[in-house]
């Protein structure tokens, strides 16, 4: 099988410094990985690098064809002005569309086919006239999750995906993107703080700390150094 | 509605109706993306160094166009660079530009012609200012507006919703955020003489905060505040006309009329 994303001895960073140094990491179609760290350990910059919206400024990145031509979908961090945004949910899914619009103005009828395949698949789709501001924390979510469905069905990014959730919109949270990674085979790159829930979850952990500190499976993780500094104490 | 025909017989009414419809339907549209990203202060920081401009164009003798539309471009720029860096609070420096910009209008203007007439109709508005070339302006400006609402209009949609998904689309925001910010500030600029430098920011914000009561689409709310900013600015107008009131202020009025309508049968659809 072929990696989806490589990174060969990447460094990510701004104009004077380096965020994230010397990173080797290998994304296959169907993995599940979570990047944790402290704050300031270069996870988002890292999210940006292999979102492309930052150069590498050194070393190799490497994208497989059908991640090129497919994209990712990305679910960034929501943001205080969108929780009361009026948009109706399908007018939200549809934006998901717009990476493979080119320049043309318009959705077309394959685009809104899209959206609604993704509402139909998240369970959302008796939800398509509601209004997104009115909607539950963990709807709104799934609404933002069918965004990024739309946009790729290959490589999911979530960027601490759970931040505002209730506790019960957490665990219906994960359930929902495990079935999206075994039964729909999408690759998923997850930024979380909620190290006890994701080691369960994933099966590759990256600990960052500008460099890598820990790389390899979350059964590995749990036995680490990485693991018990950061978890403070004895680890899990 | 003979008053009305009676209105229209005086060629500076017409002006006046012409580009006043025409920048209440720019600033109404450039406002629901202001509004929903929390740029809405932008809008009243722009109209105070407007108001510096142009008194410095009155006392240099330039044509108050020429002055003003580079100046407040020039900081509509800041103001976003400032907003999007956040390394000042972006509220905290739209408040000391406008403050700066309006006491160096008024420094410049005590110094040289003193606060006649011309001063007090750019703070307050003069159903008067319209002139030919900024009607025409006004043409070009809602041409170029509307265009982009149309052609451009689910990019749009994806800036302002969430501009981190759009970039990760391949949108480019920054060009978008200075496109907005830059016919915000001619917006400004052209419609601040007529309806007052301490007035203007309200075509901007009441329109979609109107529509925002009943409308849940981001579709609904762009064409509803457009509507709302249209007849409300007629309204106005016309109560201007007719009981002699000042134009800008009589415009406000109904803008807040109708939001206060909107806001009612919001909260009685509620009840049913």
């Amino acid at each position: 099988m072929k990696p989806l994303i490589t990174c060969r001895h990447v460094d990510f960073g701004y104009e004077n410094h380096d965020a994230v140094i010397d990173l080797n990491l290998e994304i296959f179609p169907g993995d599940y990985l979570c990047i944790v760290g402290e704050n300031g350990s270069g996870k988002s910059t890292l999210i940006k690098g292999l979102m492309g919206l930052l150069k590498p400024t050194g070393g190799e990145l490497c994208k497989s064809g059908e991640l090129l031509y497919g994209g990712i979908g990305y679910l960034p961090q929501q943001t205080a002005a969108q929780r009361d945004f009026p948009a109706s949910v399908r007018e939200v899914v549809l934006s998901g569309t717009l990476s493979r619009r080119g320049l043309l103005p318009f959705y077309g009828e394959k685009e809104k086919q899209e959206a609604r395949s993704a509402m139909e698949r998240l369970g959302i789709e008796d939800l398509k006239d509601k209004c997104y501001r009115e909607l539950s924390g963990g709807q709104q979510q799934r609404v933002l999750i069918a965004r990024a469905l739309c946009a790729s069905r290959q490589m999911l990014i979530l960027d601490e995906p759970i931040t505002g959730l209730d506790p019960g919109a957490i665990q219906d949270f994960y359930h929902l993107i495990r079935q999206l990674n075994k039964t729909d085979h999408v690759a998923i790159v997850m930024v979380s703080h909620d190290l006890r829930n994701v080691i369960d979850e994933a099966g590759k952990i990256l600990h960052l700390g500008q460099r890598t500190l820990f790389y390899g499976t979350a059964e590995d993780y749990k036995k680490s150094a990485a693991a018990r500094g950061f978890l403070g104490g004895d680890g899990l | 509605m003979s008053m009305i025909m009676e209105m229209l017989s005086y060629p500076f009414m017409v002006r006046a109706a012409l580009g006043g419809v025409l920048v209440a339907l720019c600033a109404a549209l450039l406002g629901v993306s202001l509004v929903l990203k929390r740029y809405s202060m932008i809008g009243d920081g722009l109209s105070h160094v407007s108001f510096g401009a142009l008194s410095l164009a009155l006392a240099v003798g330039w044509s108050p166009l020429k002055v003003s539309v580079p100046l407040v471009v020039l900081a509509a720029f800041f103001l976003l660079r400032i907003a999007e860096n956040g390394k000042i609070k972006s509220d905290a420096a739209i408040a000391m530009v406008s403050a700066s910009s309006l006491a160096v209008g008024i420094l410049v203007t005590s110094l040289t012609t003193g606060m006649n007439t011309d001063v007090s109709s750019y703070m307050f508005g003069s159903i008067l200012a319209m002139t030919r070339a900024d009607v025409i302006l006004s043409c070009v400006l809602s041409a170029f507006v509307l265009g982009m609402f149309v052609l451009c209009y689910n990019r749009l949609f994806a800036v302002t919703f969430d501009e981190s998904f759009a970039k990760a689309s391949g949108v480019r925001v920054e060009r978008y955020n200075v496109v907005i910010a830059v016919l915000t500030a001619v917006t400004i600029v052209l419609g601040m003489r007529m309806m007052g430098a301490m007035l203007i920011s309200s075509l901007i914000i009441f329109p979609p905060l109107t529509a925002m009561r009943l409308f849940k689409s981001f579709r609904g709310v762009v064409i509803c505040s457009g509507v709302v900013a249209v007849v409300c600015f007629c309204l106005g107008i016309v109560m201007s006309y007719g009981l002699s009131t000042p134009a800008g202020a009589s415009v406000v009025v109904v803008n807040l009329a109708a939001f206060a309508l909107f806001t009612a049968i919001n909260q009685m659809r509620r009840r049913i």
